[in-house]
This record gives C-alpha cells, sequence and structure tokens, in this order.
C-alpha cells in the first residue's frame, strides 16, 4: 500500500502515503468525532464546530489561516460526516509546514465567542434550508435515516435539528473541543509528493508539544437488533416524482465478525448495479422498464453497522411495482447462485476501480481518513484484492440469505401529496 | 460551457519548469480527427475523451435533441443491444459515459492499459458510437426518463434559476436554452432527428480525441485512428452566432415556496480567445471566484451571516460564456443581500481591486498550478479543452504571465467595459410575495 504510520509521544497518529507524481501535498487532520457522537439535545454539534474551527486564534485572527492559504496558492475546507471530522489542504508539496502550523494551532488555540458563534449559527442555518428543508429530497433524506437506524447515532443529521444548531451555546462548543480535539483523538494523513521521514519530524514539531488527554471512550449501545421491517410513506407537496429507497441493515468493515462479509456484500451490489450491464439496469429499466432508474450500493467504511441500499424510480408512478421487483432482485441471489460470469464481471469492476481510485491523491488520503476514524483500520484495504478474489458465488449466496433479511429492512417512499392535500 | 482557465492552467505544471509545448503531443488522424496526447506512465491506465461538436448549441428548434442523442448513444447497434455493449466494457472493468453540455456531446472512457484488456474496449467503444442506431425501444425508453428528470427539476430551486438565468441573459441564442431541453421540445423528438443530428455531428472531422495515461505514441496514434476511422468523415460545421447583450437590466421573478431565495446576477461574458478574459478572470476571482476568501464570502457570510454560499464565477465558450454571482438567503434577508451583492460588485468595478488583495489574488492564481495535476482525470479535460478550443499549448505558460502583469487599473477597466449593471439580468426564485418585494 506505501503507507507510512507514526505515533506521536502526545498520541496523535500519523499517516503518509507517497505519490510522486505531482508536486503536490494533501494534508487532512481527523477527528474521531462526528455527528454519530451527538447525544440528544445536541445534533449538529460536531458540524457547527467545525464551522467555529475557522474563527482564528490568538496568534491567527479569523480569516487569516484562509488569506495564508489562499496567498501560497493553496486551497482548503473542512468536512463532518457521521463518524469523522476532517480539516484538509491542498498544498505545492514545499509549502506543507504552513498547513501543519496552522493545522496544531487551531487544535491547541481556538477562541470561541458568542458573537461570532452567533453569525455563524445563521450561516449553519442556511445551510441547512439550502441542502434539506427546501428540497423534497432533503426532507424525505432526514425521515428515511430516522425511521432506518432506529435508536443508533446515525439517526439524526449531520447537520443536526434546528432546533438544537439554534441552542447551541459557547459553553457547549467549548466542552465539546476539549473533549474531541486532543491530539490522541486525531489522525494526521499527508499524501503526496513527500518522504515519510520528514513529514513525521514536521508533525512532531508542530504537533508533539499539544498537550490533551486520552482519546475518550465512546459507547454505542447494542440496541434493536434486528429491528424488525419498517415502512415509511412520505408525501411532499413538492415531490413532483415518486421515489423508493430501501435499505438493509449490515455489518460495516469495523463491525463485521468474519473479515469477508463486507467483501461479499460489495460484490452483491457490484453484480446488481456495477454499471449498465448489470442486472437492475438490464432486468428492471430496460427489460421489465418498471423502473425508470434503479440502483444498488454499500459501504463498508462506516463505524457502525452500514447499510445496503436499493433505489428506484418507478417509470410511470408505479413505485409498489418497483419495490416488488427489487424484493424479487434481493430473493434471487438468496436462492440462486450468481453466475461464474458476473462473478468475475463483478471482480473485474472492482479489481480495476480500485486501481482507478489511485488517481486522486485527495481520494487517497480519505480512504485512509475514513478507515481509520470508522475503527477499521488503515491497513484494512491491503486485503482488498486477495478478498476480492477469493469469495465464490457461494460466499455471496450466504451473504445475501444472512444479512438481506426482512427483519432489517426499511422501505422508503416519497410521493406526491394527493389530490385533496394541496391547501 | 466548458472548464474554466483555473482548470486550464494547472496542466503547466505536470512537468515541473518543463515546457507545455513538448508535453502535448497533437497530430490528425487520416479521417480528420484531431489528437491530442500526453503519456504518463505512473498508473496502469488509460484516459480517452471524444470531445464532439454537438452540444446543446446545436439543438436548433429542437431544445434538448443533442442531450437525447447523446444519452442514447450506448444504447445499441444494429447487432448488439445496450445490455451487450454494457458488458463489453464491464468485463475489463472499463468505465464509459457519455455527457453534454452547451458546447460538446462527449464520450468519455476509463480502463487499464493492458493490451488484453484496452483493446476489446476501443473496439466496442469506436463500434458503439459510429453505428449508434438508436432503438425506438430505446428512444422511449430515454425519453420517459428525461420527462422525469425535467419534472422532477421543477421541484428544485437550483434549477428552475439556472434555466431563467440563461434565457434571460442569451435572448435568442442557442445558448438560451437548457441542454436537457422542455417537457414540450422534448416529447417532440422524433427518432429520426436523433439520427440525423448523430449523422450530422458525430463525424471524424468534428471530433477532438484526447488521450492521457500509459501508452506509447504508437499505440496512441493506433487507438485514435480505430476510433476515428470508424466515424463517417463528416463535414465542418457552421459557426455559431455570436451572443448578443441584453439591452437593459431586467429582473426575472419565478415564484416557488421556499424558506430562502436563490439569486442569480449576472450577464454574458467574454468568448473563449478574448484578450478580457485575463482582467475579467482576475477581477472575478477577487470578487467570488476563490472560496472563503473572496469579498462575497466574506461579506455575505463571515461579516453578515446571510448565506452558506455566495460565489461570482465567470466562464467562456466558443461563444460568450457568462459572468454571474449566485447565493442563496433565507426570505426576509433577501433585500439585504441584494445590495450586498450589487454593492460589492459596482464597488470593485468603480475602484478597482485594492494593492493587497490584488497581489493576494495573484499569488493564489500563479501560485496554484500544481494543485489539480495529481490526476489524469483532470488532465484529460485540460487537454481535451484545449483541443476542442484550438488553443495553443502554451496558453497556459501565457495565461499565468498575463496574470502576473496585471495592474488593478486594467482590472478595473475590464471590469468597466464588459459587465455593466445596466445590462444585467437579476434572477430570483422565491416566495412571490418576497420576490415581488424587491427590485
Amino acid at each position: 500500500m506505501g503507507v507510512s504510520e507514526f505515533t506521536l509521544d502526545n498520541g496523535m497518529q500519523v499517516l503518509v502515503r507517497q505519490d510522486h507524481r505531482a508536486p503536490v501535498v494533501v494534508s487532512q487532520v481527523w477527528y474521531r468525532v462526528g455527528s454519530s457522537y451527538e447525544g440528544r439535545g445536541q445534533t449538529g454539534i460536531s458540524h457547527l464546530f467545525e464551522h467555529m474551527m475557522f474563527k482564528g486564534t490568538e496568534q491567527y485572527p479569523e480569516g487569516e489561516f484562509s488569506d495564508i492559504i489562499a496567498r501560497e496558492g493553496g486551497r482548503l475546507n473542512a468536512f463532518t460526516g457521521r463518524d469523522f471530522t476532517a480539516y484538509f489542504e491542498i498544498l505545492a508539496a514545499d509549502r506543507l509546514p504552513i498547513a501543519l502550523e496552522l493545522e496544531a494551532d487551531r487544535m491547541a488555540n481556538l477562541q470561541l465567542s458568542a458573537e461570532d458563534l452567533a453569525t455563524e449559527r445563521e450561516v449553519v442555518l442556511e445551510e441547512r434550508r439550502l441542502r434539506t428543508d427546501d428540497r423534497p429530497e432533503g426532507r424525505f433524506g432526514e425521515r428515511y435515516s430516522a425511521v432506518a437506524h432506529p435508536g443508533t447515532g446515525y439517526a439524526h443529521p449531520i447537520i443536526g435539528w434546528a432546533d438544537d444548531v439554534a441552542g447551541t451555546q459557547v459553553d457547549d462548543l467549548q466542552n465539546w473541543y476539549e473533549q474531541w480535539y486532543t491530539p490522541a483523538n486525531a489522525t494526521l494523513v499527508v499524501a503526496g509528493d513527500v518522504e515519510p521521514q520528514a513529514v513525521y519530524e514536521l508533525a512532531q514539531n508542530y504537533f508533539g508539544d499539544i498537550e490533551g488527554a486520552a482519546a475518550p471512550e465512546v459507547h454505542d449501545p447494542e440496541v434493536l437488533s434486528p429491528p424488525g421491517e419498517r415502512r415509511l410513506i412520505y408525501r411532499d407537496e413538492q415531490t413532483r416524482v415518486p421515489q423508493l429507497r430501501m435499505g438493509y441493515e449490515v455489518p460495516s468493515f469495523a463491525t463485521a465478525d468474519s473479515a469477508r462479509d463486507p467483501y461479499a456484500l460489495l460484490l452483491l451490489a457490484t453484480v446488481l448495479d456495477g454499471g449498465d450491464g448489470a442486472r437492475l439496469a438490464e432486468e428492471l429499466v430496460r427489460g421489465s422498464q418498471v423502473a425508470a432508474a434503479a440502483g444498488a450500493g454499500y459501504n463498508p467504511m462506516t463505524r457502525l453497522d452500514g447499510e445496503f441500499s436499493l433505489y428506484g424510480v418507478p417509470g410511470d408512478g408505479d413505485v409498489e411495482a418497483v419495490e416488488a421487483a427489487l424484493r424479487e432482485q434481493i430473493k434471487r441471489v438468496q436462492e440462486n447462485p450468481v453466475s461464474e460470469e458476473e462473478l468475475e464481471r463483478a471482480r473485474s469492476q472492482l479489481l480495476a476501480d480500485h486501481l482507478f481510485e489511485l488517481d486522486s491523491v485527495f481520494y487517497q488520503a480519505m480512504q485512509l481518513g475514513m478507515l481509520e476514524t470508522t475503527g477499521a483500520g488503515w491497513e484494512t484495504l491491503a486485503a482488498f484484492e486477495e478478498n476480492i478474489r477469493a469469495l465464490t458465488a457461494a460466499d455471496l449466496q450466504a451473504a445475501a440469505q444472512r444479512y438481506l433479511r426482512a427483519d432489517h429492512l426499511t422501505v422508503g417512499i416519497m410521493l406526491p401529496a394527493e389530490a385533496g392535500d394541496e391547501a | 460551457m466548458r472548464r474554466g482557465i483555473l482548470a486550464l492552467m494547472l496542466l503547466l505544471i505536470t512537468q515541473t519548469g518543463g515546457a507545455m509545448e513538448a508535453d502535448i503531443q497533437q497530430w490528425e488522424t487520416e479521417s480528420g480527427s484531431t489528437v491530442l496526447f500526453v503519456e504518463r506512465h505512473e498508473l496502469p491506465i488509460v484516459d480517452i475523451r471524444i470531445a464532439f461538436d454537438a452540444g446543446s448549441a446545436r439543438d436548433g428548434d429542437q431544445p434538448g435533441l443533442a442531450r437525447m442523442t447523446s444519452n442514447l448513444l450506448l444504447e445499441g447497434t444494429s447487432s448488439k443491444d445496450a445490455g451487450e455493449i454494457a458488458r463489453e466494457f464491464e468485463r475489463y472493468g472499463a468505465r464509459v459515459s457519455a455527457d453534454s453540455g452547451r458546447d460538446t456531446g462527449d464520450v468519455s472512457l476509463r480502463a487499464l492499459s493492458e493490451p488484453a484488456r484496452l483493446d476489446p474496449v476501443i473496439g466496442t467503444l469506436a463500434t458503439a458510437v459510429a453505428e449508434a442506431d438508436f432503438p425506438a425501444e430505446a428512444v422511449e425508453r430515454v425519453r420517459r426518463q428525461m420527462l422525469l428528470g425535467l419534472e422532477q427539476a421543477k421541484s428544485s430551486a437550483a434549477d428552475l434559476a439556472e434555466r431563467a438565468f440563461t434565457k434571460a441573459i442569451y435572448g435568442d441564442h442557442p445558448y438560451a436554452s437548457a441542454p436537457a431541453g422542455t417537457i414540450e421540445s422534448v416529447e417532440a423528438i422524433a427518432r429520426a432527428d436523433i439520427e440525423a443530428f448523430h449523422a450530422r455531428h458525430y463525424t471524424a472531422a468534428n471530433a477532438t480525441i484526447a488521450i492521457v495515461g500509459d501508452l506509447d505514441r504508437a499505440r496512441a496514434e493506433a487507438i485514435a485512428s480505430r476510433l476515428s476511422e470508424a466515424l463517417p468523415t463528416g463535414e465542418p460545421l457552421p459557426s455559431l452566432p455570436e451572443v448578443m447583450l441584453p439591452e437593459a437590466a431586467q429582473t426575472v421573478r419565478v415564484p416557488f415556496e421556499a424558506e430562502q431565495t436563490h439569486v442569480v446576477i449576472g450577464q454574458p461574458s467574454v468568448r473563449q480567445g478574448d484578450e478580457a478574459y485575463y482582467p475579467l478572470y482576475l477581477g472575478n476571482h477577487i470578487l467570488g471566484g476563490n472560496g472563503l476568501t473572496s469579498l462575497l464570502a466574506e461579506r455575505m457570510r463571515e461579516e453578515r451571516g446571510l448565506s452558506y454560499s455566495s460565489s461570482s464565477r465567470i466562464s467562456t465558450g466558443a461563444r460568450r460564456g457568462r459572468f454571474q454571482m449566485a447565493t442563496q438567503v433565507r426570505n426576509d434577508a433577501l433585500e439585504e443581500a441584494l445590495s450586498v451583492l450589487r454593492g460589492s460588485f459596482t464597488e470593485l468595478r468603480e475602484q478597482g481591486p485594492d494593492a493587497e488583495r490584488l497581489d493576494a489574488s495573484k499569488r493564489n492564481i500563479t501560485g496554484g498550478f500544481p494543485l489539480q495535476l495529481d490526476s489524469n482525470r483532470d488532465l484529460l479535460g485540460y487537454v481535451s479543452s484545449i483541443g476542442f478550443h484550438g488553443l495553443d499549448h502554451d496558453y497556459l505558460t501565457q495565461f499565468v504571465g498575463r496574470v502576473e502583469d496585471l495592474t488593478a487599473e486594467e482590472v478595473r477597466k475590464a471590469l468597466q467595459q464588459h459587465l455593466d449593471p445596466e445590462r444585467m439580468v437579476t434572477v430570483l426564485v422565491g416566495p412571490a410575495a418576497t420576490v415581488n418585494a424587491v427590485e
């Protein structure tokens, strides 16, 4: 894999991925905290805090961080997920120290003020309106997650409920900072035209003196397993086209009993929807034409159990016919082994895609960060090819029988308002 | 629209300090297609894009025709159906797609470079594109998908704003219509129209082939010839008409129930190759083209908390591209937002940038080259643009030099000359009471 790993004395992890194709470096600081760590009443705090990380320190007041990186010809931003909060810079490789100095400074010295919070809270509420409140798909998505992940940290939206965002105070943010933004809870991922030892020395220099508590213990309770089959019917006045989402709660890299299971699920998703030649396009979109669009997917990089998801848009408005067709597809992979030709095609696609991913330095760093913060460990993908090659049609069938079960299933349907509903 | 020039310039650094001319190899196939090739051997992969002058600018009086042709391009030949074609790529792990915008219809392929895996998919691609025969079943299916997409777009404020904006700034020009067409126009397109569009536009003479990846020149030549030879020779297309500027400022209001109003303000910009593009590019970068450090983001977001996203962009095309400022604000703050957007633009246009902002933006632009060079895929996009627009191979070197030499006065003059508040279109998508209450 060409990854080097170091740990600083304060517990901070450093991962370096060399890629010397261009004189560029991607620097990402990942914190093991995201929306799934939030409790009742504090939803959205991970994301709001991410915004506050741009509000400055004594040494570099608000705006300085971005101005410095821009002047150096760089780009920067941050993102919050369910399992992580990450901050990144992309720069000419010789400017890496600038990014590390600035990130170390805000890991230790962030200044939080009520005035800045008041402004930023409005920005986040605007972001929420833009992404969720004003879009039918956004409104449906929040409802779907609430039903699909009952009792877990994945049930509420990353951006948080508007009430919680409006109610978050400076003290809450200060506590969040002290609790989660310690070096022992962080991973620095550097990818690009760099030498691992040199990066380690820079990291030691800038981050090594930051003191902090040990990484907090996280407790995610065992909840509702199996949760039982659930059905959401959501009518939305602005929806023009019905949509169907189906999701089976399944293990992730981090939660699987057997390391092979996530790969079996990846192969199953590829057999169903690896491209326009795969089953869903061939049979639902072109064959019966019951769906105008249909798909399947599975992301194994989640800290808690993940989801094997299916979606469909009916060709003629009959969303239940699409649901029946997708259920039939699941039944088929449970009852019959996939053909050797299909399995080999799915393997070729996954292995080629895995290689294509190497084209993006940023994505390589992303992948390491996601593997680490979801608890799978960055080494996980070293066994990618071996696992993909080893799995047989019987393994896929067994995984389908074991995991794609009705008592793990959520069906979500978004429909236009009924004729009489519109005021 | 093609990608902005910032993206283009990034190409330069691939060979650190090297002359760009040497890096792009260019030739013409016997059938008359232009080929641009960059060798990159670090990964065993190849990216290919065939760009045809077959974007929605060629729709004529049938909006959506170019897009529908592109959507149907890989849907069947006389001997193979869509599934068979798709599986011939998938078997070898190759990814293929057909897309279309205003200027081009593009076919892109990403594949492993090993000959046993690459050669078969090149054959499949050549045949599928050249011999597409648009089965009646596929035409109806794709039509239904496009109609559903158009129906769905009605519930998106962003889509409504984009449509209203291009319609207003481009007037009678072919750029005015949305590449996806309209429900009425897509319903009316006949299979014969698609066949005729394909025959006229998907030709060797009308194709620019960009290749980036793990090949030597001989293999690249063989691939380009294979793709080009399969196509009919074709004839050159007539030039597109010039874009006329709007006569006067105008506000277009689109009623849409939502908590926010979407705002787009702008006008046609300049065309690819116009000298004024350099100072306009720099002016736009200072105004709203550089993320959080731009004037608009500072004033709208950082200082006032009015919006999550406030930015501006400038693009060019085969004809005039566009300049636009865009934001989304809660309905009760619309008037304040409009005043900040318009005020910031007018201030920059009248006074020019201050020395500090000018310098910071220049440093960001010139220092930022290497940043996106880390991927073959991005490189492919840049090389394809250079080929399609017939730009010099050292265009990027020139670009950086030109930006570095610009003065505040030159930026001010270009803004004054080419972007005029008296001709700007404002599009507001939001609740009727909100959008009707402002100018």
